[in-house]
């Protein structure tokens, strides 16, 4: 494979413009997608009547739907009644929706785990149910939920790729366009994969060693 | 009067049913100030639950309790704070494995109580030192063995500075040669003052420990006698019965 | 007054073309799931062997295959490939290649983690009763393997199914696209057409994902 060097410096800039964009919204989206996972679990744990039906049809809704199909609804099909959201934001929500309900799942399944006594013997020292939540309950469900949040993490950041699917300039778009204008294919694709590593990569290590100290260092049972 | 003021808990016609099945069928029962009572019986007869319903974790259906004259209501908003009052040790290890040992003892002084921390810290400093842990004392539940981790749990509860301690077979899941050294601990709590009520199934213990003994059958006090009366001269055939299984002859 | 929107979905044919588009994704993602069934097993055992270089292999193909976006690897199929080779592939064969690629890395590792969760103590009774090899891995190793296996391989599939949406991003015309054309052609008539077809898209997805994801949660209560 032969690749044109001056080609790959003169249109660097535009996949690190765009590498900025895929980044920004990963950020915003999972963040958005963990404080719906913290809510929702929250709600499932405590059995609220009502909300929880509603949010166990929210999280099948949402995990077998593709999420490209949920953006192309947001961006194309809202505008439609009234509601006309950039393609910044569609993004972001997409992520956060898709992204919900596997944090939903993830933490439900950690607070889940968590032995009964733990309530019971926190209840007989006089804390009442926030007091719970917050000193007991959820440090040690977050603590066994880490690797399924880290998965989930790096799932979204892939899942971001579709965005270009709605005009935004992120990778993939930038790729597919020095393609189509230039027939510069090595060349657009290598910086495609590069880009991608250069993102992936440090998250991946970074939830490789947060796991591993979490198992060394931890409390587990 | 002087004669009410010496009650720490007081239970009158406690019912409670699990669907279909009565596990407590209308117990009465008076524990005074500084008094140790073990409750014996065999297992499913109703112990643990009673022990559950006085620390506000089990609802009941009929009847009362009351601590130091405040009425216990599961679930009511009363009773974080009347929970305070009454410290408990579980038959399983329950402390919080994602704090070490130190943490587990003041987290509720401190957040519960809104204790000064230095003031927390002293306390469990002085309590840790008497069961002989202060060393452990930034290591995590993992890290302990069981007969320690218990000690722990009863330190934590002790923080408290509660009216009443409820022990629910708290040995029940130790290995032998550990029982001993928690026996111990609750043996001296004892001949300090502390008012206990305990359910076990050590006999040696509960004739050292106990004021009174209650034995409880299929949810109702059958005996409720001094300690040395009941071992050497219970008045039902159950509590014969009951004692008989845990001696041993050679035929 | 101005005809509602979702009257669009049943004008003519278009409700048969959007399931026409939609089985268009369905069909590739299961031709690619049968193919990843079949070499992710091969895969699976092959990752079991001890030999460090069979190990090292699997392990790059396995990290590389995980960590890039499946649309990128769609990219590299149907763009590069095609040029650096002079390959003329069509788009769904490209589709069909990449989705199999991915799915025989994930299926692998499925078989290789149910293999790995069967405790020694398993083979060592099996032994103990004067099993032989054979007999311990039909009898004993398989069929519990096989339990462990199934729910994680149903999700796989739904996993495959939705992410089969990317083709339209390569110029396959499947439901996205047909929903497009609708919506264009009806674009005066029917201007809100928009919402309802791709809401249309939305629900026959989650039609067609949804009773997979039921059977594999169902089986995974049942077999747990």
């Amino acid at each position: 494979m032969n690749l044109d060097w001056n080609f790959i410096i003169k249109y660097a800039p535009l996949y690190v413009e765009a590498a900025k964009l895929t980044v920004f919204i990963a950020f915003w989206g999972i963040l958005l997608a963990f404080a719906v996972g913290v809510l929702c679990s929250a709600a499932l744990y405590y059995k609220v009547p009502v909300l929880r039906r509603i949010i166990q049809a929210y999280v099948e809704l949402s995990r077998n739907t593709p999420l490209l199909v949920q953006l192309f609804f947001l961006y194309f099909g809202l505008p439609n009644i009234g509601i006309v959201l950039s393609g910044e934001a569609c993004a972001m929500i997409g992520i956060a929706f898709l992204g919900g309900s596997y944090m939903t799942e993830t933490l439900r399944s950690g607070l889940e785990s968590i032995d009964k006594i733990q309530e019971e013997s926190a209840a007989s020292l006089g804390f009442n149910k926030w007091l719970t939540m917050k000193e007991i309950i959820f440090p040690q469900a977050m603590a066994v939920s880490v690797p399924g949040i880290c998965a989930n993490v790096i799932f979204l950041i892939k899942e971001t790729s579709v965005v270009s699917g709605i005009a935004l300039a992120d990778l993939m778009y930038v790729a597919k366009d020095l393609i189509g204008l230039y027939y510069k294919t090595d060349e657009a694709l290598t910086m495609l994969v590069i880009s991608y590593l250069m993102i992936l990569l440090p998250v991946s290590a970074a939830a490789t060693i947060l796991e591993r100290r979490l198992r060394h260092a931890g409390f587990g049972n | 009067m002087a004669d009410e003021d010496r009650i720490m808990l007081e239970i009158a016609g406690l019912k409670k049913k699990f669907g279909e099945d009565v596990i407590l069928d209308g117990v009465d029962l008076t524990i005074n100030k500084g008094e140790v009572v073990v409750m014996l019986g065999s297992s499913g007869c109703g112990k643990s639950t009673l022990l559950r319903c006085i620390n506000g974790l089990e609802s009941f259906d009929e009847g009362s309790i009351r601590i130091d004259g405040e009425e216990i209501v599961s679930g009511s908003k009363a009773m974080t704070h009347l929970s305070q009052k009454i410290g408990m040790v579980f038959q399983s290890y329950d402390l919080f494995p994602h704090r070490n040992i130190l943490d587990n003892i003041t987290l509720a002084p401190v957040k519960v109580q809104r204790r000064a921390k230095e003031d927390a810290r002293a306390q469990a400093e002085q309590l840790l030192r008497r069961v002989g842990l202060w060393e452990k004392r930034k290591a995590y539940p993992r890290e302990l063995s069981g007969g320690q981790k218990q000690r722990v749990a009863i330190v934590r509860a002790l923080c408290m500075n509660p009216e009443i301690m409820l022990f629910d077979e708290v040995t029940a899941a130790l290995d032998p040669e550990m029982v001993r050294e928690v026996l111990d601990v609750m043996l001296e709590l004892a001949q300090g003052g502390m008012t206990m009520l305990i359910v076990t199934h050590e006999m040696g213990f509960a004739r050292a420990v106990a004021d009174r003994i209650v034995f409880l059958d299929e949810g109702k006090i059958l005996e409720n006698l001094p300690a040395e009366t009941f071992f050497n001269n219970p008045s039902t055939q159950r509590a014969k019965d009951f004692l008989q299984t845990f001696e041993f002859k050679k035929h | 007054m101005r005809a509602s929107g979702i009257e669009v979905l049943f004008l003519g044919s278009n409700f048969a073309r959007l399931v026409e588009g939609l089985w268009v994704t369905v069909r590739i993602s299961l031709l690619a799931v049968l193919l990843s069934l079949l070499l992710g097993i091969l895969f699976g055992l092959f990752m079991t062997l001890q030999n460090p270089i069979a190990r090292a292999v699997s392990r790059v193909y396995l990290e590389f295959i995980r960590i890039m976006p499946q649309l990128v690897l769609l990219f590299i199929a149907y763009f590069g490939v095609t040029r650096a080779f002079g390959w003329n592939w069509d788009a769904e064969f490209s589709a069909v290649l990449v989705f199999t690629l991915w799915g025989t890395a994930e299926m692998g590792d499925l078989v290789r983690g149910a293999l790995k969760s069967i405790p020694q103590h398993q083979y060592d009774s099996a032994y103990a009763l004067g099993m032989n090899r054979r007999q311990t891995f039909l009898y004993i190793i398989i069929p519990q393997t096989l339990r462990r296996l199934l729910p994680p391989t149903i999700n796989l599939t739904t996993r495959m199914i939705k992410t089969t949406s990317l083709v339209v991003l390569i110029g396959i015309t499947e439901v996205l696209k047909v929903g497009k054309q609708i919506i264009d052609v009806n674009r005066f008539q029917y201007p809100t057409a928009s919402l309802w077809v791709y809401g249309a898209v939305f629900v026959l997805y989650f039609l067609a994902c949804w009773p997979i994801s039921l059977l594999a949660k169902y089986l995974e209560k049942r077999w747990r």
